[in-house]
């Protein structure tokens, strides 16, 4: 059900101030969301003040650097730094997105900073993502196939079919888009979201895969695939440029055509 | 009616430090997402005016019944649709159905398979901003012209 005001837990407060180096020339502060488990608070907006002679450019290299050198507590998800791992994505700024791709120049004024929204929060910025985990397996994202593969080489596809999963093979799991729809935000305990229907029609139009009928079966449900009503917040907003919403439409095409029409 | 069990609900208890739980809260949404961008202010701007013309068809069926009902009653519908009030809800209205009928037509195209690209979601978008407002006045004008 949708309710747009957050539950009185989650209100957020204002929060710490730390000042930059008072020599410091260049100073950008970020707005960062923090909660912690331990003191039984609600949520505070912490703000930092980074000299950014001294850091580095992207979002992801200032929390680095907060974390290092101003405050250890804290907390957020970040590996690779190279927009391949899909671990630092966030809300920045009023957009989801990956810190190590998000350029602090792209920010006018303060960086707000905020965890994926409409998500259950660990701590600061880290968020359960076991729902959409739980919901990713749910389309087995694996090859199905009843023909055995050929006993001495792969199961070959043309350049053609090959191409028809461009788009969708590179997405990395993120959950940037699917965090960003309001209709996930709303009905995400049945509507799929577009991270996970942007895999379903990965396999679905992959020519090696033979389980099309009972994919599509799968997800004609009016919440698991109908609560799209291709509001665009996804593709608008996926750091790795995809396409989830037109992923989407072609699985509605793909539900019609299979009807006979 | 009980309000239907939310899964995602399981998933709002967290453990402290210490083990005992805790009730997680929920991140912000509505109060930090960029609501106001091109894809989510044109989805939104669809269910309001589709939402208020259907309330706009019930003054059209005030209308139709007070004209069934005699002089009296068709003075007074004609009285408030003629008010200063009455004119600003049927702009309003008109505004209204002709954002939702262009929005449907962009709806359509995706049905279709077309327009789902960033620059032709912008565009469409754009169009029908822009439609809304030249059809809206050429409606009125025609009105005025015709019916003044």
């Amino acid at each position: 059900m949708a309710t747009f005001a957050l539950p009185k837990n989650s209100t957020i407060g204002q929060g710490k101030v730390f000042k930059a180096d008072p020599q410091a020339k260049n100073v950008k502060a970020f707005k960062i969301y923090r909660w912690d488990p331990d003191t039984g608070e609600n949520p505070r907006m912490d703000t930092y003040e980074v000299d950014m002679d001294k850091c580095g450019p992207m979002v992801l290299d200032a929390l680095i650097k907060i974390k290092n050198e101003v405050d250890s507590t804290l907390t957020f998800r970040r590996s690779c730094r190279e927009g391949i791992c899909g671990s630092c994505s966030m809300n920045i700024d009023g957009l989801n997105t990956l810190a190590c791709l998000k350029p602090i120049d792209d920010v006018t004024g303060e960086v707000k900073i905020n965890p994926l929204p409409h998500m259950p929060v660990v701590k600061d910025l880290v968020p359960d993502l076991s729902q959409v985990y739980a919901q990713y397996r749910s389309i087995e994202p694996w090859l199905k196939s009843e023909t055995p593969p050929p006993p001495d080489e792969e199961r070959r596809q043309s350049k053609e079919e090959r191409a028809k999963v461009d788009g969708m093979w590179e997405c990395i799991l993120c959950f940037c888009c699917s965090t960003a729809c309001p209709s996930y935000w709303w009905n995400g305990d049945r509507f799929l979201g577009p991270a996970v229907l942007l895999a379903a029609y990965r396999w679905i139009a992959d020519s090696r895969d033979e389980a099309t009928g009972e994919r599509l079966d799968n997800l004609e449900d009016p919440f698991r695939l109908y609560r799209c009503h291709t509001i665009m917040n996804c593709t608008r907003t996926c750091p790795k440029g995809l396409n989830p919403a037109a992923a989407i439409g072609k699985i509605k095409q793909l539900m019609v055509e299979r009807q006979g029409a | 009616m009980t309000t239907p069990h939310d899964a995602r609900e399981a998933l709002m208890t967290g453990r402290r430090s210490d083990g005992t739980a805790v009730r997680r809260p929920l991140s912000p949404h509505l109060q930090v997402y960029d609501m106001l961008q091109m894809t989510s202010l044109s989805s939104i701007l669809t269910r309001i005016t589709g939402v208020a013309w259907s309330l706009g068809t019930l003054l059209m069926v005030w209308w139709l019944v007070a004209a069934a009902s005699g002089e009296e009653a068709f003075a007074r519908a004609q009285w408030f649709m003629g008010s200063i009030l009455g004119l600003l809800v049927l702009f309003g209205l008109t505004a209204a159905a002709w954002y939702h009928t262009l929005a449907g037509l962009r709806h359509l195209l995706w049905d279709w398979g077309f327009g789902f690209e960033l620059p032709t979601m912008y565009s469409t978008g754009r169009m029908v901003f822009i439609g809304t407002a030249a059809l809206t006045v050429l409606t009125w004008v025609l009105a005025i012209v015709f019916w003044g």
